[in-house]
C-alpha cells in the first residue's frame, strides 16, 4: 500500500494503481473521455490532467496513466489545471462542435464557446473503439489510420471489413456516440464516421425474432468451442 | 489468381523468410516490400498480415502512418522538391509550381503514365545549394524555373 494525498484528502492505495482509478474509487471526480475499465489506459483525451508534486517539483500528468507513489500530493483542480483543461476542452469543442456529449461536458466545465476554428467531426480519436475491438473482442477489425490531421478510425483500405463480426462493441464503448448501430428487420447497420456495414441477423427458431448477427454468433461458437446449434434460439427462448 | 498477384505473393514470402517471420520487424518488411514493388500493393499487405500473424488492421495502420510508404503505385522516377526554410526563401515554391505545371500533377501525386511521382521534403541538409530538387536521389542545386523542363527531359 502507498499513501498519497488527493485534494487535501489523505488516501491509501494499492501499488500500481493509477491516480485516476484511486480518485474514482474515493469519489473524487476527474473528467475524462477516453477511459474505460474494459480496456487498458491510453491517455488520449488528456482531460484527466492533474497536478502532482513530489520532491518539491510540480508537473501536469495524465492521471489515467500515472501510477501512485508514496507521498504523492495530487491536485485535481488547481488554477493551472483548470486553465489547461479549458484549453483541451476548447480544442475538443472546436473539433466536435455538434457533438452533444462534448457540448455537455464543456458546459459542465464552464466553457461556453471555443476560440478555435470550428470543424465538423464527431470522433475525438480516443481509440476506445479500436481498443475494445482489439483487447475485448479480439477481432481487430478497425484501427487508427493515417496520421496528423488526417488520422481517423477506419477498417483496412476503407473497405467493409472481413474481420468485423458486427458485435457493436465499438458503438457501445464510444464515449461521444460517434458510432451508431441499429437493427432493422433482419439486418444490423453499423455506421462509423468513415464507413458503414450491414450484417445479417440470426432468426430465433422458437420465437422468430432476429436477435444477433450471424457472424458474431459464428465467432463465439468458434472461439468458445460450442456446438454449431448453440445459438439456434435467442436467450429468451432458451431453457 | 493473376500473374501479378502471384508475383507479389512470392515477393512477400521471400521477404518474410529473410526476416524469419519476425513480427517486430514489420516496418523493415514493409520497406523491403515497397522497394521491390515500388509501392505497397493490397495483396502485399494482406500477405504480410497473414505471414506474420498481425491483424490486417494493424498492418494497414502502420502502412498509412509513415509518409515513406505509398499505397498507390509510384512513378519510375521520384522527384522531391525541397521546401525547407533556406530553399523556401530562395523561391522553392515557384520551382515546385513549375514542376507541377510541367507534369500536370499536384504535389504528392503520380503522373498518369507512371513516369514521375512528385513529392516535397522539408530540408535535405544541402541548404547552401538551395533551392534544391532531387530526382532519383540526384541533387540539382540552384534551381531556376527555366531549368526545370531541361532537367526533367533527362529522364525517361
Amino acid at each position: 500500500m502507498v499513501r498519497l494525498t488527493i485534494d487535501e484528502r489523505e488516501l491509501q492505495a494499492e501499488e500500481g494503481a493509477t491516480i485516476f482509478s484511486v480518485a474514482r474509487d474515493n469519489n473524487i471526480y476527474i473528467p475524462a473521455l477516453c477511459s474505460n475499465e474494459a480496456v487498458a489506459p491510453y491517455g488520449a483525451c488528456r482531460l484527466c490532467l492533474v497536478e502532482i508534486s513530489s520532491n518539491g517539483r510540480r508537473k501536469l500528468v495524465a492521471s489515467c496513466l500515472y501510477p501512485v507513489e508514496e507521498g504523492l500530493v495530487v491536485k485535481t483542480n488547481s488554477e493551472r489545471i483548470v486553465n489547461n483543461r479549458r484549453m483541451i476542452m476548447e480544442l475538443l469543442l472546436a473539433r466536435c462542435p455538434n457533438n452533444k456529449t462534448i457540448q455537455d461536458l464543456a458546459r459542465q466545465l464552464g466553457i461556453g464557446e471555443t476560440s478555435f476554428k470550428l470543424e465538423d467531426n464527431q470522433c475525438i480519436l480516443c481509440a476506445l473503439c479500436v481498443r475494445a475491438c482489439q483487447e475485448v473482442v479480439d477481432v481487430n477489425a478497425i484501427s487508427l489510420v493515417n496520421r496528423g490531421i488526417n488520422r481517423e478510425v477506419a477498417a483496412p483500405f476503407y473497405e467493409p471489413s472481413d474481420a468485423c463480426i458486427g458485435c457493436g462493441s465499438c458503438a457501445y464503448i464510444c464515449p461521444v456516440d460517434a458510432i451508431n448501430f441499429e437493427d432493422i428487420g433482419d439486418t444490423r447497420y453499423i455506421k462509423w464516421p468513415t464507413s458503414s456495414m450491414e450484417f445479417k441477423l440470426k432468426k430465433c427458431k422458437t420465437c422468430g425474432n432476429y436477435w444477433a448477427p450471424e457472424k458474431q454468433l459464428d465467432y463465439i461458437i468458434k472461439k468458445s468451442n460450442l456446438a454449431p446449434n448453440a445459438f439456434d434460439n435467442c436467450p429468451d427462448c432458451r431453457d | 489468381m493473376s500473374a501479378e498477384t502471384r508475383q507479389v505473393e512470392e515477393t512477400v514470402d521471400s521477404i518474410l523468410n529473410s526476416y524469419q517471420h519476425d513480427k517486430s520487424l514489420l516496418v523493415s518488411i514493409l520497406q523491403d516490400l515497397q522497394a521491390e514493388c515500388n509501392y505497397l500493393p493490397k495483396e502485399g499487405l494482406t500477405g504480410v498480415s497473414e505471414g506474420l500473424g498481425i491483424p490486417l488492421s494493424q498492418v494497414y495502420s502502420v502502412a498509412t502512418f509513415f509518409k515513406a510508404f505509398s499505397l498507390k503505385p509510384r512513378g519510375r522516377h521520384s522527384i522531391a522538391v525541397c521546401l525547407g526554410t533556406a530553399c523556401h526563401v530562395r523561391g522553392a515554391v515557384r520551382i515546385l509550381e513549375e514542376v507541377e505545371r510541367e507534369l500536370g500533377i499536384n504535389r504528392g501525386e503520380t503522373t498518369q503514365d507512371l513516369k514521375y511521382t512528385l513529392e516535397t521534403v522539408n530540408c535535405v541538409g544541402a541548404c547552401a545549394l538551395g533551392p534544391i530538387i532531387i530526382v532519383d536521389g540526384e541533387y540539382s542545386g540552384q534551381m531556376k524555373t527555366d531549368k526545370v523542363k531541361p532537367l526533367l527531359e533527362n529522364y525517361d
